[in-house]
């Protein structure tokens, strides 16, 4: 994985010293609220409904040993035991000081992280597929393409006061574990016939108020010209997009009311004018980037025989294992959505500082000391043996991180939801571990098979409900938690929106809802079909039937 | 009646003007009746707290409920979390 060099660690040490300062004088009182909130924000630190809450970046979500141990530590140290897993592949720590957050932020620097871009109306953290590297559908690594622009976006000056914030994500791979195209960029690794490397861009996708699903701009842009073709991208909108309505100011607006043609007329016209600048970074450092990111040497010779006779093991490896790319090798997906053996399910996303320094141990043990985190706020060991799966199996278990529910309806992503989050109208989390708890029984949840299910606690969308093949938004009724339901919506290859299926429901009405549309899908599917598959082949009248009816 | 809340300066925790000083105990929260902005200008000014607004409530046998659910979780803590809130004997039903 990418280590910094003297100047990533020189801009990261710097940045803390700074922040040290500001927060210093802000408690002493020579800064007021009003000019250390975009500050604060710039370095991650929110207030929250509780307290203030630091969200640490985990480029294109990839970790080490170290600095997942740190995560941990920093849980311990500074919060209150425990860390929450987000949906951009970060962590967020919900108790934080302000006295010690110059501290936090100075523990990070120790292990190459930080809380820049992690807030504001800049580019934030760059997303990735999880099984980057491991994955036997890709075309290359896309982490290398991620890191480049995570130099290229970091304090960009040009770009750290956009109308709004700037969300991109980089796969290479036709399957998409990213939700590429719901982000203001998203980019696709591609070859073309002569076997050139190059990138498809999408502009102008996102959730949130006004879900929209990003068109292709640009179906081949050579790795020489990324750089230069972001930028080109990023100035038209910072040039046009609406400053003078938040709600209207993300890059799909523009690229809406443009239209397509023309804001891809203008994104050629400024691409042409910066290539006579030579702003691209040379291909040296894209290959020296690409150096951390080499292939391992892989063992070779090793068996892709498992013993399965354990039944809970086998149901593990059945749900939570993933083909690697080299022989013997097999990515783990470790669940963040836990059951107990009581049936009753833990919060999405949320690990204890203990169970973050296992599985940081783990990494360095099974994965060639390596982590990711995944979009749908789980922990992926993606270079694991085969021969190695039943001794990680036991570690996993013993720390209650053998859930075995990968992309079940059990698997839910949820934002923090009114627990937590000063912007929600409704708590997400309750429903989530309704929902997980209505589907406890492995049975149950295997014979629905793959169901994502997402929860947001108001429209910003945190949660992803927009792209759930069922999908839960949290409104605020007259002060009251009102749940609105949505089918159809895909973040995958085959990108779509849910629908709004009706009338909302209560915390528990929305449970009975959930239950009555998988009873729909079961009672119609066809062969193989997903939850997904049936809903688009029969449409919403049944469901909308056996829910309201 | 009227009371007033914020988040302490250094700590972030959620606190509630009593009358004379910052408690993180809701039911210590005074009625401030129409002096809620020279409260919420002076003590922010002090850095005795931060991000403060007026909310509605009631009181009944020494209890103070704020009238809208985000506030009586901020007063309580995560539904999800009630061993880390106030009142760990508390149940989500009390804030709903």
């Amino acid at each position: 994985m990418y280590q910094y060099d003297s100047y990533d660690q020189a801009m990261v040490d710097a940045r803390v010293a700074e922040f040290r300062d500001q927060t210093r004088r802000r408690i002493e009182g020579t800064l007021s609220e009003d000019k250390f909130r975009p500050l604060r924000l710039q370095n991650g630190l929110y207030l929250q409904l509780h307290a203030y809450m630091l969200r640490v970046a985990v480029p294109y979500g990839t970790l080490s040993g170290a600095q997942m141990r740190m995560l941990g530590d920093i849980a311990d140290k500074y919060d209150r035991g425990y860390g929450h897993f987000t949906t951009r592949q970060n962590i967020q720590y919900n108790w934080i000081k302000l006295e010690d957050a110059p501290d936090i932020l100075a523990d990070l620097a120790t292990v190459e992280m930080h809380a820049i871009q992690t807030s504001g109306n800049c580019i934030r953290n760059i997303s990735s597929d999880q099984y980057a590297g491991a994955a036997a559908d890709e075309v290359v690594d896309p982490r290398p393409y991620a890191e480049l622009l995570r130099q290229w976006s970091s304090f960009h000056p040009e770009f750290l006061a956009l109308p709004r914030k700037f969300k991109i994500a980089v796969i290479a791979s036709a399957t998409d574990r990213a939700a590429m195209r719901l982000h203001d960029i998203g980019l696709r690794m591609v070859k073309n016939d002569a076997g050139e490397i190059g990138a498809e861009f999408y502009v102008g996708g996102g959730m949130g108020r006004t879900p929209m699903i990003a068109p292709l701009i640009n179906a081949f842009v050579p790795v020489d010209q990324l750089i230069t073709y972001s930028e080109a991208c990023l100035r038209v909108y910072n040039r046009y997009g609406r400053r003078d309505n938040k709600y209207k100011a993300r890059i799909k607006i523009l690229v809406h009311e443009l239209g397509l043609d023309e804001y891809r007329r203008q994104v050629e016209e400024e691409f042409a004018h910066l290539q006579t600048l030579a702003i691209e970074p040379p291909l040296a450092e894209l290959e020296r980037i690409k150096g951390f990111f080499a292939d391992p040497a892989w063992e070779t010779g090793l068996s892709d025989e498992i013993d399965l006779s354990n039944a809970d093991f086998a149901r593990w490896v059945a749900a939570n294992t993933v083909a690697h790319k080299a022989p013997g090798y097999a990515i783990v997906n470790i669940s963040l959505k836990p059951i107990d053996k009581n049936g009753k399910a833990g919060i999405p996303g949320d690990a204890t500082a203990d169970q973050i320094r296992i599985m940081a141990d783990l990494g360095r043990e099974f994965s060639l000391d390596e982590l990711r985190v995944t979009h749908a706020q789980n922990i992926v060991l993606a270079h694991v043996k085969k021969a190695d799966l039943f001794a990680l199996w036991q570690r996993l278990v013993e720390a209650d991180l053998a859930t075995a529910n990968l992309d079940q309806i059990t698997d839910i992503i949820a934002c923090p939801g009114l627990d937590y989050c000063s912007l929600a109208n409704a708590r997400s989390i309750p429903v989530a571990q309704k929902i997980a708890e209505r589907f406890a029984a492995p049975a149950k949840a295997d014979a629905i098979g793959e169901l994502k299910l997402k929860i947001s606690g108001c429209i910003n969308a945190c949660g992803h409900h927009h792209a759930g093949h069922i999908g839960i938004l949290g409104v605020d009724r007259k002060g009251t938690e009102n749940y609105q339901l949505l089918l159809g919506g895909c973040e995958g290859a085959d990108t779509s929106l849910g629908t709004i299926t009706g009338p909302g429901f209560d915390e528990n009405g929305i449970v009975d809802a959930v239950e009555k549309a998988t009873n729909v899908y079961l009672a119609n599917k066809e062969g193989e079909e997903r939850f997904l598959d049936t809903y688009r082949r029969i449409g919403m009248a049944p469901f909308k039937e056996a829910i309201y009816g | 009646m009227k009371i007033v809340t914020g988040n302490d300066l250094k700590t972030g925790e959620v606190t509630w003007w009593t009358g004379s000083e910052w408690s993180t105990n809701v039911n210590d929260a005074a009625d401030v009746g129409a002096d809620a902005a020279t409260v919420i200008a002076t003590e922010e000014a002090a850095r005795r707290v931060v991000a403060a607004y007026a909310i509605d409530a009631t009181s009944e046998n020494g209890a103070v409920r704020p009238a809208h659910i985000k506030d009586r979780i901020r007063a309580l803590g995560p539904t999800v979390r009630l061993d880390l809130s106030l009142d760990p004997s508390a149940t989500p039903d009390q804030v709903l």
